[in-house]
């Protein structure tokens, strides 16, 4: 199968790549998918004082698109709200890569690791976790 | 050196300049058509074919007229199995084959399931070989035809051939292998073997694709298989249609060529795999699949643990190899012969398989490990997994999301 040109890009350089302090207060961890489905996902964002999303960094372990479109997520979460970061739908990862129908599964993914990374900063600070709304599986 | 590294000979082979040599008057001024009995242009033709016939069964060690030529060994193992459960009826419906056989055996088990066939899929034990003491206690009175793959697409390993058809035999079943990996690599033959029937191919011993043979068995006992196309009656009426002259011309002189190198090839392919295998091992977490004593000399698969196959392909792109992982396919699901060692699928996924070849050379060998190395650090530091791993977290605790 070929790659598109921008998943090739996010693969072969891929951005933000690292580990946040999963035990600050400021920063949300969402670690999504499962080895025995070869993909596991771990997207950190880190969150300002006016719900500004000032760091995101994330671990992929998966196939290229996998990697790609989480890498994509964090460049795009980077300086969005939390709102604004809530409402990054897994087709819009799917149209920026072009990715084909076998492998929406890998941005499906990231958004559910954009998802379970708010929620886990927004519990941690006190507040309610959003309801994942399911996504396009 | 060539780049991308070839290392998929499991896959495909290429072809042998010597072979193309061969084949190329066939195209042209050879063109006649083998079942021509009246003009000089069939003559020509044929006595291409007679020959090829006979450097095919000096290869495996059996009389030309046991040779049925066909598109490959997918069609030789259909028309072997097909023909062999609906000539022998009368006498039982039951098949034995194992869950680690190639879907052309697999598939054509189950299609004959739904024809009334009683089909039993013997498991592998963890090396990847069959239990012998499983398939003896499968054997019926109504057994037909065990079927067990020579060696191993996937992970090499060499089924104790001899073992499996004595059993058929003694419980008077006919013993069926696909050897498309085997022959050409190590020596098979018919008679030592006691093989009644052998599917094996072109394309995987540097011959062209398009073309491969069934061994079909003259004496001790006389077997017989009914023709799964109709037509002329070519090939003593087991496989109708036009023979493919050049191909078969192709795949006499690849079993030539395999006849005379493959002993001091098997000796130089196993030493550079045994390079290969060695130091990829030597890697953290990373585990070597399938029995290691009794395999074909040129396969190796190793799976790194906490990278996943494909995506390691992907940071291969100078090295042609092939993965268990199944992120490609629909189903997500890992490869079904690794699975069917007792490897967990996050293993599976984490595979590679090389696959070495005739034009593989030592240079190759160094620039693969190295490739390998390099991209298996690349993505461990990309994987949480790695990192979780290499902080004690345990990962079979963790409850996973599945998706």
């Amino acid at each position: 199968m070929a790659y598109s040109d921008k998943v090739i890009d996010h693969y072969s350089n891929p951005r933000n790549v690292g580990t946040l302090n999963k035990e600050s207060k400021a920063v949300g961890t969402g670690l999504v998918g499962a080895p025995e489905c070869g993909d596991v996902m771990r997207l950190q964002i880190e969150v300002g004082d006016d719900n500004v999303i000032t760091d995101a960094k994330f671990k992929t372990f998966g196939c290229g698109s996998a990697i790609a479109s989480s890498s994509l997520a964090t460049e795009w979460l980077k300086g969005k709200t939390i709102d604004e970061a809530l409402a990054i739908d897994n087709m819009d990862i799917v149209e920026e890569l072009a990715l084909p129908p076998v492998k929406i599964h890998c941005s499906v993914l990231a958004e559910d690791a954009i998802k379970s990374a708010i929620n886990d900063y927004r519990v941690k600070n006190g507040l309610e976790p959003v309801v994942l709304e399911k996504s396009h599986h | 050196m060539k780049q991308p590294i070839y290392l998929d000979n499991n896959a495909t082979t290429p072809l042998d300049p010597r072979v193309l040599e061969a084949m190329l008057p066939y195209f042209t001024e050879k063109f006649g058509n083998a079942a021509s009995r009246n003009h000089a242009f069939g003559w020509v033709a044929e006595e291409g074919v007679d020959y090829a016939r006979e450097q095919v069964a000096k290869l495996i060690g059996c009389t030309e007229k046991e040779i049925i030529f066909t598109s490959g060994a997918t069609e030789a193992d259909n028309l072997a199995i097909k023909g062999v459960f609906e000539m022998y009826k009368e006498k039982g419906n039951h098949i034995i084959t194992a869950v680690t056989e190639h879907k052309a055996v697999l598939d054509t088990c189950k299609h004959l399931e739904k024809n009334g066939a009683r089909v039993t899929y013997l498991a592998v034990k963890e090396d990847g070989l069959i239990d012998l003491a499983e398939l003896e206690a499968a054997m019926t009175p109504e057994t037909i035809l065990v079927s067990i793959m020579y060696g191993n697409n996937e992970i090499g390993v060499i089924q104790p051939v001899k073992e499996i058809s004595a059993i058929a035999h003694k419980h008077g079943a006919l013993f069926m292998t696909d050897a498309t990996q085997a022959v050409g690599k190590i020596p098979v033959d018919v008679n030592t073997d006691g093989i009644d029937l052998m599917a094996f191919s072109a394309h995987k011993m540097y011959g062209p694709k398009g073309v491969g043979a069934l061994y079909v068995r003259r004496k001790n006992p006389r077997v017989k298989v009914t023709a799964q196309m109709d037509g002329g009656g070519h090939e003593r009426g087991m496989r109708s249609g036009t023979l493919n002259v050049p191909g078969i011309v192709g795949l006499g002189k690849a079993c030539e060529l395999c006849r005379l190198e493959m002993e001091s090839e098997a000796v130089r392919l196993s030493a550079l795999r045994d390079r290969l295998e060695t130091t990829l091992n030597k890697m953290e977490e990373s585990y070597v699949n399938g029995n290691t004593e009794h395999r074909l000399p040129h396969v190796a698969n190793i799976s790194f643990k906490y990278v996943e196959g494909e995506g390691l392909m992907m940071a291969m792109k100078d090295l042609a190899v092939s993965s268990g992982s199944a992120c490609t396919s629909a189903s997500l699901e890992p490869s079904y012969v690794l699975k069917s060692l007792g490897l967990s699928d996050d293993l599976a996924h984490s595979s590679i398989r090389y696959g070495l070849g005739r034009f593989t050379t030592e240079e190759d060998i160094d620039h693969a490990i190295e490739i390998t190395q390099k991209a298996v650090n690349h993505l461990r530091e990309l994987s949480p997994l790695w990192e979780m791993f290499k902080e004690g977290v345990d990962l079979s605790k963790i409850e996973w999301a599945e998706h």
